[in-house]
């Protein structure tokens, strides 16, 4: 080996020390264990979808209806036994069902989203949309208010709280293009639009809701959208998140390899002629959409570092980017689920809740990791 | 021997300020084209015309014979651009997934197929990184990185390869590396188009000289460019524009 070679060969002896150490049968147990976590993950996915719509085909005319009706029971009845050898109140509400449902999917999807913003450096992207959606449940409100033609028919249709979601999930990922127009047409820092769109919307919610006041009586508790509460999650509300979570997981899969080059390496991906801009818009709005969904859990304030703390976490730990996502939806289930379990046996918010313990399993991954050594020295 | 790039009276500008004017010049197949010129010459300008990312405001300019900026067979150009262009240094990414992305513009939304492993696995022993496959891109030396790139070109099976300054920041040694396995992968058959500011190294290793500043100063074979005026010239203009600030 020549002198060159050796002097090439040295940072990768503290870059990756331990996965060549364990090269042999470390890697492979390792994988085997993330498949088996994502697959539990499905199949627990799998089942909240079903409940999702257990509790909606529970309307359908029919026989369809009745049989939907007798099965939604018996997981309420399953939930009561469970309660009853736990010594507990909580299994037997069809709103903790919905909560832990909702729950189940935006830890999902919350990640996956998140695992392209953090790297493209778009991490307060999330914060953003979230304050955006927040808006969005301003207009709402006032939409729903109003009550007559268009918004009574969508209330009728959708339920006042689905049209309210419905409103914000249009506004904020309106507002999502509308960033990225500023973006690329203003000369300054990327982050300056950002600020700019965060304070905007926030500033235009608070005043519709001011002003709407007056003449606008609402049961809402706006604080309830602010830092995320169990309750506020309504059957239409677990179905849009169900609906939206699909969409997001199909979109990311069938779209993987391009979303993948682009985040790498922009100029490469354009010279290889993806469409930048296109799937650029699609990863915005995905991020809208998912933020509107999680934001009823997580609130306003809270909801973006779902989509940045997993991530964070698994990208300390993952030795690459198919890693990154599997670790990062792991995280983010850790988070959620601990984080409801807390949420509800010491009856604090639930946003708050899941942050810290994501937070938690970042700061355990930044201690474990051999890695923040070697990116400080680039 | 087929005409890869022809460029013909090509102007672009950015606002009022000309980056490039009445740039005319062609690259062969098999041709190893070095371009040089002062910091905000319009050098990364002219090879972002002729991959196609920009649209000349006047003149043409064909990519394998199609006008570049419509051309879309993606695959067939191979590019490799300064180090920190890329997110490398701090996104999880293993070097075979990187050269994996050279199959991807052939691949679409469809899966990749154990050809496409195969080929990029190749493309890695072709550089020289196949043992460093399943380390993170963050874990490699600035050569090493470099070569992956290069590798994800070949991956790619590109008939071009587009380098725009890739050995900014890198040692001596492993420059040196780098460049002589450019005249490799040249030698067997690849166009290159190189952007380097150093022209010792340049001129050690391409066929061909454009010498722009927004103008083409000089274009032939390297002795010619070293025997004229054509870099004094084209730096001379420099202190005028060097103030113009373009991406």
């Amino acid at each position: 080996m020549s002198a060159d070679q050796q002097v090439e060969a040295d940072p990768q002896v503290d870059g990756n020390s331990t996965g060549d150490a364990t090269s042999g049968r470390g890697p492979s147990i390792r994988e085997g264990a993330e498949l088996v976590g994502i697959g539990l993950v499905g199949v627990l996915a799998a089942g909240m979808l079903a409940f999702i719509a257990l509790d909606w085909l529970r309307a359908a005319p029919g026989a369809v209806g009745s049989v939907a009706e007798s099965w939604f029971a018996g997981v309420l009845t399953l939930g009561a036994w469970a309660d009853f050898y736990l010594g507990t109140n909580v299994f037997r509400h069809p709103f903790v069902w919905r909560a832990a449902a909702t729950g189940v999917l935006i830890g999902i999807v919350g990640p996956v989203v998140g695992a392209f913003l953090v790297h493209r450096q778009m991490a307060l992207i999330g914060e953003t949309l979230a304050h955006t959606a927040f808006a969005g449940v301003a207009f709402g409100m006032l939409f729903v208010a109003l009550g007559a033609g268009l918004a009574g028919g969508a209330v009728a249709l959708f339920g006042s709280s689905g049209t309210l979601l419905l409103v914000a999930l249009v506004v904020s990922a309106t507002s999502a293009l509308g960033l990225q127009w500023l973006t690329d047409r203003t000369d300054s820092y990327g982050d300056v639009p950002i600020a700019i769109v965060l304070t905007g919307s926030f500033a235009v919610g608070t005043l519709v809701i001011s002003w709407s006041r007056d003449f606008v009586s609402i049961a809402i508790d706006i604080e309830d959208f602010l830092f995320g509460s169990l309750a506020i999650v309504t059957a239409t509300g677990a179905r849009l998140v169900a609906l939206l979570s699909v969409v997001v997981v199909a979109l990311v899969i069938y779209n993987y390899k391009q979303f993948l080059f682009i985040t790498f390496d922009e100029r490469a991906a354009s010279v290889a002629r993806l469409n930048v801009d296109r799937y650029n818009a699609l990863l915005i709005v995905m991020t809208a959409t998912v933020v509107v969904g999680a934001m009823q859990i997580l609130g306003v304030i809270l909801v973006a570092g779902l989509l940045v703390i997993p991530v964070a976490a698994a990208s300390q730990v993952a030795r690459s980017f198919r890693e990154t996502l599997y670790l990062s939806v792991l995280v983010g289930q850790v988070a959620v689920l601990g984080g409801l379990a807390v949420s509800i046996g010491a009856s604090l918010p639930p946003g708050g809740s899941i942050i810290v313990i994501a937070i938690g399993v970042y700061l355990v991954a930044v201690a474990v990791s051999d890695r923040s050594t070697s990116l400080s020295m680039h | 021997m087929s005409t890869i790039v022809n460029i013909e009276d090509v102007t672009f500008g950015y606002g009022d300020t000309a980056a490039v004017e009445d740039v005319s010049l062609s690259i062969d197949e098999g041709e190893f084209l070095g371009l040089i010129g002062p910091n905000g010459s319009g050098k990364t300008t002219l090879l972002h015309l002729m991959l196609g990312l920009r649209e000349p405001d006047t003149g043409s300019i064909t990519l394998f014979g199609e006008p570049a900026h419509r051309f879309d067979a993606g695959e067939r150009i191979g590019y490799v651009g300064q180090r920190a262009s890329d997110r490398g240094d701090a996104m999880p990414v293993t070097v075979r997934e990187t050269v994996l992305m050279g199959r991807f513009a052939r691949a679409g939304h469809a899966r990749l197929t154990d050809e496409d492993r195969e080929i990029a696995a190749e493309a890695m022993a072709t550089v020289d990184v196949d043992d460093l496959a399943d380390r993170r891109v963050s874990a490699l030396s600035g050569g090493q990185r470099q070569r992956v790139f290069i590798a994800r070109a070949l991956a790619s099976e590109a008939d071009i390869l587009a380098l725009d300054e890739p050995t900014v920041g890198i040692d001596a040694d492993s420059r040196d590396r780098f460049y002589d396995l450019l005249d490799d992968l040249n030698a067997a058959g690849m166009t290159i188009v190189l952007i380097e500011h150093d022209i010792g190294v340049l001129t050690k290793h391409v066929d061909t000289v454009a010498c722009i500043n927004v103008e083409l100063y000089h274009h032939g074979d390297t002795v010619s460019f070293l025997e004229s005026d054509a870099l004094t010239d084209a730096y001379g203009r420099a202190s005028g524009i060097l103030a113009h600030n373009h991406p």
